[in-house]
């Protein structure tokens, strides 16, 4: 059903970049490494050229070029899969007893009748701009629902964000320092079993003692037009502190791993032997290193984060795309499963090529070519 | 007045995790001890696992990854190191110390200028200031003949080449002035005719600024060139401790003589090299991605003879033992064996074909599954070309064992329980239990110590005489296709500069090429390095 | 394999998922009420007849938990070793294979990992009927694209040995290749692997459940169990709190024997490299 044409296609080049291009360069690797005894053997082509003398630039179109060919071949899917797949609509939107009459009115009125791929085009050209069809069950636009209860994830996932990444990176580091002794292990240990823990068993757990049995935070975190920002901050404690606690392990971990990477590798080892203090091995000879690892870390943790709203939201009843998504699904709503699944994937596409150009920038063997 | 560095008796433990078993104290190096006096230069010599690179780090007082020193006396100018508080040692490391690492490809943060990491120790220990450091770097930069050297500084790691690094870390390691600098291999990872320039460059510069040096490598001819005294090291223990001249001219002890009469193999190359058993004809290859590693090269060799190929990495030499067993199918031209083409890739050839020509690799470590037993490994080839089983088979095995001089008793054993050595002859006699008429090796002897490389390379020669097999001996190291080649092919960068029998390849006149690689090749020989420079100096003057 | 060298927190590790297995399997024998059986009042506090308290509608929340071990479980390791045997499959091949079959396998499955997995699976059990084997099926296609990303680095680590190659060069076939010389020697990094998406399956089987997509009540299974009793919460009734801890135990206990797996694989390597 679906081919891996569009994922190397679109490189906003020119058009004699052949096909394997985009993924002919490790993500993090020195490009097509100029050979001098193969240099009359390199095909003048403008891009190759281009490669060779802008290998950043070079590196970031690629990325780019796959992200935006990813993200179509996701919508193909999303779209084009769920035709493929057994199911029809019109049965499942009027219930098991109607009449063939009325299924067939209804594929009519749905516009089930014309072929997918004329469908496919209309949704995804009124999907980029922002126009998601009418919801089947309020009969609402989808488009309106969506904006409302993005901005509402987003500012869940914002403060769950800002609290985490220091957090995660500031212990991470605290590992490294105390490596192997009791710090260390007891946040291994910590970690472990947080990384082990159902998202809404955390947050039942918080509800429990912190709504219900101390009453210090309200439950469930409704959130609606009127409130004022510190009202709307108060209502998100719990879900935030759900979120923290769910994504700061897996961060925790990554980071730890990351730095111990680079602290293990022959550089820092020449600084320890040039006589430097532990300050300046860490400022001056990890960090720069360290940044790209962590800064990937973060990126793909975030990446994270979108899914994990999903839950969280469902668990404190929070108005957002997740909770939308979820209700969706359990009435077969779906153009509101179509638009809420691409926009998932495309937050989620967008993080991880975030992450991936953030690590080509900070290759220092990118930044300086020969 | 005391020793510059005198190591009185040294002791150094590491704990190692078996897996599945209890933590183990293995002791590395037991009671050592040596001087090296100011301006003068000791040479380490040993083989991989004889504990030389521990002792020199331990003269930083530094131990890698869990390695201790547990016992002993480090004494800077009389001064234990090893009794100083952190801060004591800090001031040591980097200003009277430094140190040269193997890679310095690794040891150079990729992230900072040259310029900046090679002064860097000069400017923290307040030794000089930035205008004198920067002075200091660029004396440094051409001393040790590099190029550009007064924008050098300004480059990335990334943006110069190995031999090219490898000074540039030299400089970093003399700039503070120190009294004391360790080499950990500083050759070791450049080719051959590279390695030349950098040992020439060290041993300048050293002489220049009067520094004392521990010279750390496994190559004893090396070492003959830049040191006054030499340590022989094996399993963490003194074997030799003497003069240069004496080491190199009287050894003492029977693992030094092997040392330096490394090739008593010898063998006269056959007379009759008409034939032409394997044929290699205009051979061009390259890989997917339109790189061309080989140019229109072509070679043959007769029934029952030795074909070396020579060359430094990168010029193709094993790229072509890879295109003759069909792993990469050429581009252009052919290959045929017996008088019949191969089919180019290794899915069109028979299983015949397979079997008559067999390989041999250098690391025998990963060429062996390490989940089979040496009966498993040794039995294969016997059951999938010739269908034995059992009894018959084991037999068989059994006789192969013999025949590579080990025994039955090795039948089920595993890769890990056996050594280096005793791997290589498992490999070789998986070859053999194919009946080949061809066996390809791939430096099959540069990863092990000259005594066990000597044990294969008779064996082979043994072999190729019990069965009249052909080899295909892939080397970077003159002293073996000395040994034991009937021709000689020298390849460069993908190209084929030399061929034909091996007293006429190796013997004047030269290609530019071939003379290059030929004077490389460290002899030997106290003042060889002197002798080659002045005649290369006075070729250079002559152009 | 020495049974000391394995460390306390394995132990536990070990002992925890041999309990739940117990209760899985012999769960109609020691659980003291039916699985579907109202037996009381409804969420009744621990104690006296009812050990755990009663759940939402009345039923013995001990014997629902005992039974809903199994369905957990079983649901959770079948979505597992159908996903694995498809991901090593795939991985192994595109990997012994390589060339086209590579390429072709390795964008697909990164397309298929460009959407989050709990995404996907709303969006397809949004359409597919609700059958417990599709819940499987769709739970191991997903997790097969973690195994796949997995199973081909490992089988490449391993293809580009030497050792390897040799067997190429005796002529042996893929399967030979594939069975005898790469899978021995990634069994061990394959078995921490499998534990990792065994503990990945039970929290993501719960959450499909939790979010009402997973088990069809009336069966029991634990993240069902936390869904029917959320609204005890707001009145301090901790009902959805029990099955919740079980399913954070069982993973937590999955995770200490990987772990402890994990860290034996790389002393192997590590052990490798120093000789």
């Amino acid at each position: 059903m679906m081919e891996s044409g569009p994922l190397t296609g679109p490189v906003p080049t020119d058009g004699t970049a052949d096909a394997s291009h985009p993924r002919s360069a490790e993500p993090t690797g020195v490009p097509a490494k100029p050979n001098p005894a193969a240099n009359g053997e390199i095909a003048g082509t403008f891009w190759r050229r281009f490669t060779f003398r802008r290998p950043l630039a070079a590196l970031i179109l690629q990325r780019l070029g796959l992200s935006v060919g990813l993200l179509f071949a996701v919508s193909l899917m999303i779209f084009g899969g769920i035709e493929a797949l057994p199911g029809d609509f019109a049965t499942t939107y009027l219930g098991q007893s109607a009449t063939p009459q009325a299924v067939e009115n209804i594929r009519k009125d749905l516009g089930l009748d014309k072929p997918w791929t004329e469908r496919y085009v209309s949704w995804l050209g009124g999907a980029i701009q922002g126009d998601f069809g009418t919801s089947w069950a309020s009969k609402n636009s989808v488009g309106e629902q969506i904006s409302k209860r993005l901005g509402n994830s987003l500012f869940l996932a914002f403060f769950a964000a800002l609290i985490s990444v220091p957090l995660a990176v500031g212990l991470g580091m605290l590992a490294v320092q105390f490596r192997n002794r009791l710090p260390d292990k007891i946040i291994n240990v910590i970690s472990l079993a947080a990384i082990s823990l159902p998202e809404f068993f955390v947050g039942y757990l918080l509800i429990m003692f912190f709504a219900v049995k101390f009453g210090i935070a309200t439950f469930p975190a409704t959130v609606y037009d009127s409130m004022s920002f510190t009202e709307r901050l108060s209502a998100i404690a719990l879900p935030v502190a759900t979120l923290v606690l769910v994504v700061l392990a897996h961060m925790m971990r990554m980071t730890r791993a990351a730095i111990l990477n680079v602290m293990s590798s022959a550089y820092v080892e020449t600084a320890e032997l040039k006589g430097l203090s532990m300050f300046r091995i860490i400022a001056r000879h990890a960090a720069p290193n360290a940044v790209a690892p962590v800064i990937n870390v973060i990126a793909l943790n975030l990446a994270y984060l979108v899914v994990g709203v999903v839950v969280v939201e469902v668990v404190f009843v929070y108005p957002g795309m997740g909770q939308y998504m979820v209700d969706a699904v359990t009435v077969r709503d779906m153009p509101v499963v179509q638009a809420c699944g691409l926009i998932f994937a495309a937050f989620y596409i967008f993080l991880n090529m975030a992450a991936d150009i953030l690590a080509i920038i900070a290759n220092p063997r990118l930044r300086h070519p020969r | 007045m005391p020793e510059l560095l005198s190591v009185k008796n040294l002791k150094i433990e590491a704990t190692s995790y078996p897996p599945g078993e209890p933590p183990k104290v293995v002791t590395l190096v037991e009671g050592v001890s040596f001087d090296v006096a100011k301006g003068k230069v000791l040479g380490l010599i040993g083989e991989s696992g004889a504990g030389k690179s521990t002792i020199g780090l331990s003269a930083l007082a530094y131990g890698r990854g869990g390695v201790r020193i547990t016992g002993g006396q480090v004494l800077l100018e009389g001064q234990d190191i090893l009794t100083l508080e952190k801060n004591g040692i800090r001031s040591i490391r980097g200003a009277r110390v430094c140190y040269v690492a193997q890679s310095a490809a690794a040891a150079f943060n990729p992230a900072h200028r040259l310029g900046d990491q090679v002064i860097e120790a000069s400017l923290r220990h307040g030794i000089m200031s930035r205008e004198e450091a920067k002075k200091r770097a660029l004396y440094l930069f051409r001393v040790l003949g590099l190029p550009n050297p007064e924008t050098f500084g300004d480059r990335y790691p990334h943006q110069v080449s190995g031999g090219q690094l490898q000074r540039a870390m030299t400089a970093m390691a003399l700039c503070p002035n120190p009294e004391l600098i360790v080499f950990d291999e500083p050759t070791t990872a450049l080719d051959v005719t590279t390695q030349i320039d950098v040992l020439a460059a060290i041993k300048h510069a050293i002489e220049e600024t009067h520094t004392a040096a521990l010279y750390i490598t496994h190559d004893l001819a090396v070492v003959a060139q830049i040191s006054d005294d030499i340590m022989v090291l094996r399993h963490g223990k003194t074997v030799e401790y003497g003069t240069t001249k004496q080491v190199i001219e009287a050894p003492r002890e029977d693992y030094t003589r092997a040392l330096v009469s490394v090739r008593q193999t010898k063998r006269d190359e056959a007379t009759d090299q008409t034939g032409a058993q394997l044929k290699i004809e205009h051979i061009s290859a390259g890989y997917a991605n339109g790189f061309k590693v080989l140019h229109d090269v072509s070679m043959h060799l007769p029934k029952g003879q030795t074909l070396a190929i020579v060359g430094e990495s990168g010029s193709g030499k094993s790229t072509l033992a890879r295109v003759i067993t069909g792993l990469l199918p050429p581009t252009e031209g052919r290959i045929s064996f017996e008088g019949k083409e191969l089919p180019r890739a290794l899915k069109g050839r028979s299983n015949d074909e397979l079997r008559r020509i067999q390989m041999i690799y250098q690391m025998a470590d990963t060429a062996m599954n390490p989940r089979q037993t040496v009966r498993d490994i040794v039995g294969r080839p016997l059951s999938f070309y010739f269908g034995m089983r059992g009894q018959k088979k084991t037999e068989r095995v059994k006789e192969l064992l013999d025949q590579i001089e080990m025994g039955s008793r090795f039948l089920d054993r595993y890769p890990a329980e056996l050594s280096g050595g005793q791997k290589q002859r498992v490999a070789i006699a998986r070859a053999l239990a194919a009946k080949p008429e061809l066996i390809l090796c791939d430096e099959p002897t540069s990863a092990l110590d000259p005594l066990v490389a000597e044990g294969i390379l008779n064996l082979l020669l043994k072999l190729q005489e019990e069965t009249a097999v052909s080899y295909v001996f892939i080397t970077h190291d003159i002293a073996i296709v000395r040994a034991i080649a009937d021709s000689v092919a020298v390849m460069h960068r993908g190209r084929l500069v030399r061929f034909g029998p091996k007293s006429k390849v190796l013997s004047p006149p030269f290609d530019d090429y071939t003379d290059l690689l030929l004077k490389s090749v460290p002899e030997m020989e106290i003042g060889w390095l002197e002798r080659v420079l002045k005649t290369r100096r006075m070729e250079s003057a002559g152009n | 394999m020495n049974l000391r060298s394995i460390p306390l927190s394995a132990w536990i590790g070990i002992a925890g998922i041999a309990i739940a297995i117990f209760c899985a399997v012999f769960a109609p024998l020691i659980a003291p009420f039916g699985e579907r059986d109202v037996v009381g009042d409804i969420w009744l506090p621990a104690g006296g007849d009812f050990l755990l308290g009663t759940d939402n509608l009345g039923r013995d929340l001990l014997s629902r938990l005992i039974y809903g071990a199994r369905t957990t479980i079983f649901v959770a390791l079948a979505a597992t070793v159908l996903s694995f045997s498809l991901g090593m499959l795939l991985s192994f091949t595109a990997a012994v294979v390589g060339g086209f079959t590579d390429q072709l396998f390795s964008r697909f499955n990164d397309l298929m990992m460009a959407i989050p997995t709990l995404i996907f699976a709303l969006v397809v059990l949004a359409v597919l009927p609700q059958h417990l084997w599709i819940l499987i099926l769709v739970m191991a296609v997903l997790d097969s694209t973690r195994v796949f990303r997995i199973g081909r680095a490992v089988a490449l680590d391993v293809a580009v040995m030497e050792f390897v190659e040799a067997a190429r060069l005796r002529g042996e076939g893929s399967l030979w290749i594939i069975f005898r010389e790469i899978l021995p020697n990634t069994l061990s990094p394959l078995l921490a692997e499998f534990g990792l998406r065994f503990a990945f399956s039970i929290l993501f089987l719960s959450t499909l459940s939790f979010l009402g997509l997973g088990i069809q009540p009336p069966a029991a299974d634990w993240g069902g169990m936390v869904k029917d009793n959320k609204d005890g919460i707001i009145f301090g009734i901790s009902a959805a709190l029990i099955p919740g801890a079980a399913i954070a135990t069982l993973a937590i206990c999955v995770n200490l024997v990987v772990d402890w797996l994990m860290k034996r694989t790389s002393s192997l390597k590590g052990g490798r490299g120093d000789a």
